[in-house]
């Protein structure tokens, strides 16, 4: 059972989601705690951290660290497995994916995470499913669009 | 109104700020437009506005004002809509505004939806954050999807009955019918799902658990398939077939193995061949073998398979990977309690894991050898173990040496390189230490004998310096007479001790705490050594020491040669054994020559500190100063207020049974800690004479006072005595005042009584300790008066006490 995952670039968090209700304050505390630990490991070491009643998991992508917050009785290695597949997953829908792409198309990220993950376990565990169903949403998202940007073209809008 | 920018020209606009007041100002401005257009109603570009609220609130920006809004869009018709809408619920709401409940009615419609990403957002949503009004609305909806053959739609049902399910039990029982057919299912996303939910229900209710045992061999069956079967590129991860799926699997199986012989019989083959077939050369086919690995070690596996988990841990040890390594020691720590001769074989693995690079990794090899330690290894495990102790990180020296003595401890061994770790003991476990020397009797010559060595060298680690001084001070003389067995006992003169010792008191380097452990321990030499005169003067200089502590000690010890000379050595004694008063850890241990509060008697300060005369003494007078005088203590002046946290060793001595004038409302019983109180902790006086038997003191007008007896075994002079007064009159006896004398050559001492009130009918008691000190063994006497009032009258009465039985004070 995942409580948080959150990515952070260069100290800054860019996507969170929280499976445990928490209050916002709550959350923005512990999402520094977090990050300033994270930040702190050096490369030599593992990676898994023990923190309060949680491990955190996490693996670092580039200039992106990925982490999970589980339970102290998960399996921390298909916990990484877990990131591993999401950052695939993000990998294969932006086409190479870089931290840029997750900055300026954070609700694809979360929509994405949302097709994979579904209160903090993993509802699909085929890749190929999952994106299908992230490509066929879209394409229901552009049909919605499609009528009134035809309108703004002829200028009615 | 121009249409607001979009969101990519929001980000894009935002990330050009240089400063932090920039940003804030650009945040600020499109909010405030933002708010407009939300007021203007406008449907179109709520879409936008919101998902640029959400932007600006992932950067730490309030973004409430827009809850509202994101119910807007779920409700609305659109699926562009919809999307942002429930991803701005998941982001912005939570249970705890009662604004989250009126998503409710959406999401129901939702979940019935035409389109199937609608019905999924809503699932989505609802098993995110649903919180248990929400389920108990929606369970359902939940439970009719579960039942759906849309693959898409039922593996997200499983998961959403599992949030269900975790915010409100109750409904465990309806989803029950439902789980039926799911292992039948082909596909992947829906198996797993429904693996996670079978657990849920299985960890939540034994009554489950026991249902679902029968799903075992379907299980394993699933399990063979996917490690038999060929390549399939859906699932295919490095090799292995959906690796998550399995370790679900055998997750669930762990579970149901869990004390049941059969179903744990059922999964051995499987088990042995997870184990025994998975690639192991990359992280996703050591995540399998771990979660073997453990659920071998939860069920009631044959003894071959678990050496095989053993095994493969032990493997992971030497795994390059170290978060293989990390993972291994985890396990190994979880097992080595059941399995201990298994992981004992891969001890050397463990103990190398104590030099590598990682933090985490350290920590874990760390606890697991202090678990490892035995009989026949300590030697050269305490080796290893207090290199490690030398060359470790800070974080780690102070649990790492309270390791080293827990482990000494379990064996009683103290040996020569504990001392050593004694320089980085925490200052909470000095007493600690201390108490475990004490206990190891035969190796005290051995021990002073070292500690004092190490004086010599280094006398700036004040833990170490405080724990050596009190034993030079207890053990002072097995040092001079060349004791030691263990090793070459060294030759030294009580003069040189005490050159050692007043160096301490004297040097920069030592702390207030550690003076005071050197004077204390010089005092306590006066009993040991012959040079009584060179003691006298250094206390009598101490006497007008700026430190305050020191002088009150220096005081307190001048007075015990002038004065009580003939207490001093049964109050210098040797320490007896002590216990330790809580588990808890080295902080609740009750130290001893007055050192540190000892918190059990010193509740109640007495209320005045009375001045150096020679008081009256009260309670004669009130017997009318017959033959049978007590003994009258002075106080020594005290200096200025010593912060009263530290017990006097020669606090306040007014006789016990104060003076009439009671403090409201509590009974007058002066509190004066007992001359021996300083060396004596309580727990000692739990050390009964078997079968003292009690007596009745008094028995007169309803009010029956029973003493019963202990003596305190490492003391044999002083008889611990409680009283028991009950009343079987009708009225309750209040205002009750125990109080005795007894003759000269004892002293005596009263604590402080349970009550005051001696309720009627013999409905309860009230007891009351007194200590006696019979240093000379005389025939115990007292005398006592009791005064209580009884229906409105005072009553009053005295009383001989003499048919003490002979075990009490003999």
């Amino acid at each position: 059972n995942r409580n948080e995952r959150r990515r952070i670039g260069r100290g800054k968090l860019r996507l969170q989601k929280w499976y445990v209700a928490l209050s916002d304050t709550q959350k923005k505390k512990i999402s520094r705690e977090v990050i300033q630990m994270v930040l702190a490991r050096k490369p030599k070491m593992c990676s898994f951290l023990e923190w309060r009643d949680l491990k955190i998991v996490y693996k670092r992508y580039a200039s992106l660290y990925f982490c999970c917050a589980v339970e102290d009785q998960e399996n921390e290695l298909i916990t990484l497995e877990i990131i591993h597949r999401y950052v695939e997953l993000l990998d294969k829908y932006f086409g190479s994916v870089c931290e840029l792409d997750i900055i300026f198309n954070f609700e694809k990220a979360y929509y994405i995470l949302d097709e994979f993950i579904l209160g903090g376990e993993a509802q699909e565990t085929s890749k190929k499913i999952v994106l299908k169903a992230i490509e066929q949403a879209d394409m229901l998202q552009e049909e919605a669009e499609a009528p009134r940007s035809v309108l703004e073209e002829i200028g009615l809008t | 109104m121009p249409a607001p920018i979009r969101l990519r020209e929001l980000i894009r606009t935002i990330r050009t700020a240089r400063t932090q007041a920039e940003e804030r100002e650009m945040i600020q401005k499109e909010c405030a437009a933002i708010r407009s257009s939300f007021r203007e109603e406008d449907n179109t570009y709520r879409c936008r506005n919101v998902a640029k609220l959400l932007y600006m609130h992932m950067l730490g920006y309030p973004a409430h004002f827009g809850q509202l809004e994101c119910l807007k869009l779920i409700a609305s018709q659109k699926f562009t809509d919809k999307r942002i809408g429930y991803l701005g619920a998941m982001l912005l709401l939570d249970e705890r505004q009662d604004v989250h409940l009126l998503m409710t009615n959406c999401i129901k419609n939702d979940l019935n939806h035409s389109t199937q990403y609608v019905q999924g957002l809503a699932l989505c949503t609802l098993g995110c954050m649903g919180s248990s009004e929400m389920c108990r609305d929606l369970a359902g909806e939940v439970e009719k999807l579960l039942k759906t053959s849309n693959s898409y739609l039922r593996k997200k049902a499983a998961l959403c009955a599992v949030h269900v399910i975790r915010k409100v039990p109750e409904l465990m029982e309806m989803f029950l019918p439902a789980t039926k057919n799911l292992l039948s299912e082909k596909n992947h996303g829906v198996l797993h799902t429904s693996v996670v939910l079978l657990t849920e229900m299985c960890e939540r209710s034994p009554d489950m658990l026991t249902h679902f045992r029968k799903l075992v061999p379907q299980l394993v069956r699933i399990l063979k398939n996917l490690i038999m079967s060929g390549y399939s590129p859906e699932h295919d991860v490095s090799g292995i077939s959906d690796p998550f799926l399995q370790v679900r699997i055998l997750r669930l199986l762990r579970i149901l193995g869990k004390s049941d012989d059969d179903s744990s019989e059922a999964m051995n083959d499987i088990l042995a061949q997870v184990a025994t077939n998975t690639e192991t050369s990359k992280n996703v086919g050591n995540a399998i073998l771990y979660e073997t690995v453990l659920t071998i070690m939860d069920i009631k596996s044959e003894s071959g398979l678990r050496v095989l988990a053993i095994n493969i841990l032990g493997r992971f040890l030497l795994n390059n990977d170290k978060n293989i390594r990390y993972v291994a020691l985890t396990s190994l720590l979880k097992t080595v309690q059941t399995d201990h001769n298994a992981v004992q074989r891969h001890r050397s693995t463990i103990v190398d894991c104590l030099k590598d690079l990682d933090v985490s990794i350290k920590r874990r090899a760390m606890e697991l050898s202090f678990a490892l330690v035995n009989g026949n290894n300590i030697r050269g495990m305490m080796k290893e173990l207090l290199y490690f102790l030398d060359s470790c990180d800070p974080e780690f020296k102070a649990d790492c040496a309270s390791g080293v003595f827990l482990a000494a401890e379990k064996r009683w061994v103290l040996q020569n390189p504990t001392i050593n770790a004694g320089s980085y003991v925490r200052d909470d476990s000095v007493p600690n230490l201390i108490q475990l020397i004490t206990n190891s009797v035969e190796m005290h010559a051995y021990t002073v004998q070292r500690l004092y060595k190490a004086l010599l060298d280094d006398i700036s680690q004040q833990p170490l310096v405080q724990v050596a001084s009190w034993c030079i001070g207890e053990y002072g003389d097995l040092l001079v007479s060349g004791q030691c067995e263990e090793e070459e006992p060294i030759q030294v003169t009580e003069d040189e001790v005490l050159d050692v010792l007043e160096g301490l008191l004297v040097s920069n380097l030592s702390a207030p705490v550690t003076r005071g452990y050197s004077l204390t321990a010089i005092m306590k030499l006066s009993t040991r050594f012959s040079s009584v005169n060179r003691i006298k003067k250094v206390v009598s200089i101490y006497g007008s020491s700026i430190d305050v502590e020191l002088q009150q000690r220096a005081v307190e010890y001048n007075a015990l040669f002038k004065k009580y000379d003939h207490m001093r050595p049964a109050l210098l004694e040797r320490m007896p054994i002590m216990e330790k008063t809580a588990t808890n850890g080295p902080t609740e241990i009750v130290q001893t020559n007055g050192e540190t509060e000892s918190s059990a008697l010193d509740s109640k300060h007495p209320p005045s500190i009375t001045q150096p005369t020679n008081q009256a003494n009260d309670l004669l007078d009130l017997l009318g100063g017959n033959d049978v005088p007590v003994i009258q203590t002075a106080l020594p002046t005290k200096p200025a207020s010593a912060g009263g946290e530290l017990l006097d060793l020669l606090g306040d001595l007014s006789l016990s049974g104060g003076p009439t004038p009671a403090p409201a409302p509590s009974v007058p019983i002066s509190q004066t800690p007992f001359l021996l109180d300083g060396l004596s902790s309580q727990p000692l006086f739990n050390d009964t004479a078997a079968g003292i038997p009690p007596m009745t003191a008094y028995n007169k007008n309803g009010l029956k006072i029973e003493f019963t007896f202990e003596r305190s075994n490492p003391n044999p002079n002083i008889s611990v005595i409680t009283i028991h007064a009950s009343n079987s009159t009708e009225a309750d006896m209040t205002d009750f005042v125990f109080q005795a004398a007894v003759p000269k050559t004892f002293q005596l001492q009263l604590l402080s009584p349970s009550s005051n009130i001696v309720p009627a009918l013999n409905q309860g008691s009230v007891t009351q300790v007194i200590r006696v000190l019979n240093p000379q063994k005389q025939q115990l006497r007292m005398r006592i008066k009791l005064t209580y009032t009884l229906k409105g009258a005072p009553v009053q009465d005295l009383a001989e006490v003499n048919n003490f039985p002979p075990q009490s004070w003999q």
